[in-house]
């Protein structure tokens, strides 16, 4: 197989890499790019772990080729925090405990910021609807509410 | 394998046309992606169209509305025109998969993955919609209810590209609905559905009517006599009845981990009659 060569932005940086065509965005992420902030939880769509923002667009990147991303701003979790400061949302995850295991937890974060960016007040309905694209096996979703509904109203005083 | 990315229709068709071993089509990739990791299919060339001009357009034209072929539906959903003329199609399109699947997959995805359950594809059916089907000897025009044959299958040629969607323009007085039945309230795949697309006279008499139910045969079923029985009436009681009889009888269900056949066909009718009284309502009728 040709290797696809691809120029593209990540998180603000510009990035070129190499990839083979049936490889998805998730494992040039992951596999030669180092950012594992991206998980694969199912690899089929159904679970959100891999969750990021392509040309402004929420998408699982294990349903994306590698190839598509030319041209393209993706954003993952590794560009949510400014440094060490770390986004509401993030902060209110912690302050929330709305993790344990913490594999779902970037696909929720990159699902919440484009949901408060869309929505930035959404009632708790519109929340759980709007992450109904991320599984989490561990917090029972209330923490994650919790701390979405939080965060909104930190962004929103911001 | 190879990834292409061409940058015109004729580009495209001309390399699937071609293509020695299988070849795939990507627009959103939520099927195919899948697909191939599942190892369903090996494509040996991925034909990406979404920088094809055009077909990322949802266009209003003097008949209606050109849906391109790359359009993904968090797009159409987002499209005002669109919703106010065929809610019901855009509410379709919008019940497939996550946020993350509608900001990827697209209607003339889910026609041409042809699976029985497609929800835009009732809805599409039932709106009279059209697919522009670009080969290589042209370009034709066809009822979206002839694409898909059976699950999986589709009767476009080697080379053939959907390349948009066409729903006409609305006359005065129209409505259109979709519902599907599910066992949980999001994220799931119908386990039968129906999409009814009403226009009524200017005494609230069903004028013209069309009923496609979902999941219900092989492929996405257009009832006609469902839709005639309707002409004529304002969706009495006896209507709606008879409506629901020719629906069940018109299943020709399986019977799966969703459903049984005895199920489907009862709740296809149930289906059709609720999807009727709120395309009747949205197009005016009281």
């Amino acid at each position: 197989m040709a290797g696809v060569a691809v120029s593209t932005t990540i998180n603000g940086d510009a990035v070129e890499y190499l990839c083979q065509p049936d490889e998805t965005l998730l494992e040039v992420l992951r596999d030669r790019l180092g950012l594992t902030g991206a998980k694969e939880g199912c690899g089929t769509g159904d679970c959100g772990a891999c969750s990021v923002i392509v040309d402004g667009r929420l998408v699982c990147s294990c349903l994306v080729l590698g190839a598509e991303a030319e041209g393209r701003k993706v954003e993952t979790i590794e560009g949510m925090a400014h440094g060490d400061q770390l986004h509401p949302l993030q902060q209110k995850f912690l302050e929330h405990a709305a993790l344990q295991c913490g594999v779902c937890t970037p696909g929720f974060l990159i699902a919440a910021k484009d949901l408060l960016e869309k929505n930035p007040s959404p009632t708790e309905e519109e929340i759980r609807f709007g992450l109904a694209g991320n599984l989490c096996r561990c917090t029972g979703y209330d923490k994650i509410v919790r701390a979405v509904q939080d965060a909104a109203n930190v962004m929103k005083g911001a | 394998m190879r990834y292409i990315r061409p940058l015109s229709i004729e580009d495209a068709v001309g390399e699937l046309a071609k293509a020695v071993g299988p070849a795939a089509i990507l627009a959103g990739g939520s099927d195919l992606l899948v697909r191939m990791k599942g190892g369903f299919i090996e494509p040996e060339l991925i034909v990406d169209i979404k920088r094809i001009g055009g077909l990322g357009d949802i266009t209003e034209t003097a008949d209606g509305f050109r849906i391109g072929a790359a359009v993904p539906c968090a797009v159409l959903g987002e499209n005002k025109a669109v919703r106010k003329a065929w809610p019901g199609v855009v509410e379709a399109a919008n019940l497939i998969g996550s946020k993350q699947v509608q900001g990827r997959c697209t209607i003339t995805g889910n026609l041409c993955n042809a699976s029985p359950a497609a929800d835009s594809v009732p809805a599409l059916v039932a709106a009279g919609a059209k697919a522009v089907v670009a080969g290589p000897s042209g370009k034709r025009t066809i009822a979206v209810e002839t694409v898909p044959t059976g699950p999986g299958r589709t009767s476009l040629a080697k080379g053939e590209i959907i390349e948009a969607i066409l729903l006409d323009k609305r006359p005065e007085h129209a409505g259109d609905a979709y519902l599907r039945f599910i066992p949980r309230t999001e994220m799931d795949i119908a386990v039968v559905s129906a999409g009814v697309n009403l226009t009524l006279d200017d005494h609230g008499a069903i004028k013209t009517a069309r009923v496609a139910l979902g999941a219900a045969a092989p492929t996405v079923l257009l009832v006609e006599e469902a839709g005639q029985v309707l002409v004529g009436s304002k969706l009495d009681e006896a209507t709606l009845e008879r409506l629901a009889k020719i629906c069940s009888g018109a299943c020709r269900p399986i019977d799966d981990k969703r459903g049984t056949i005895e199920f489907r066909r009862k709740v296809a009718g149930v289906l059709a009659q609720r999807a009727a009284a709120i395309a009747y309502k949205r197009a005016g009728g009281k």
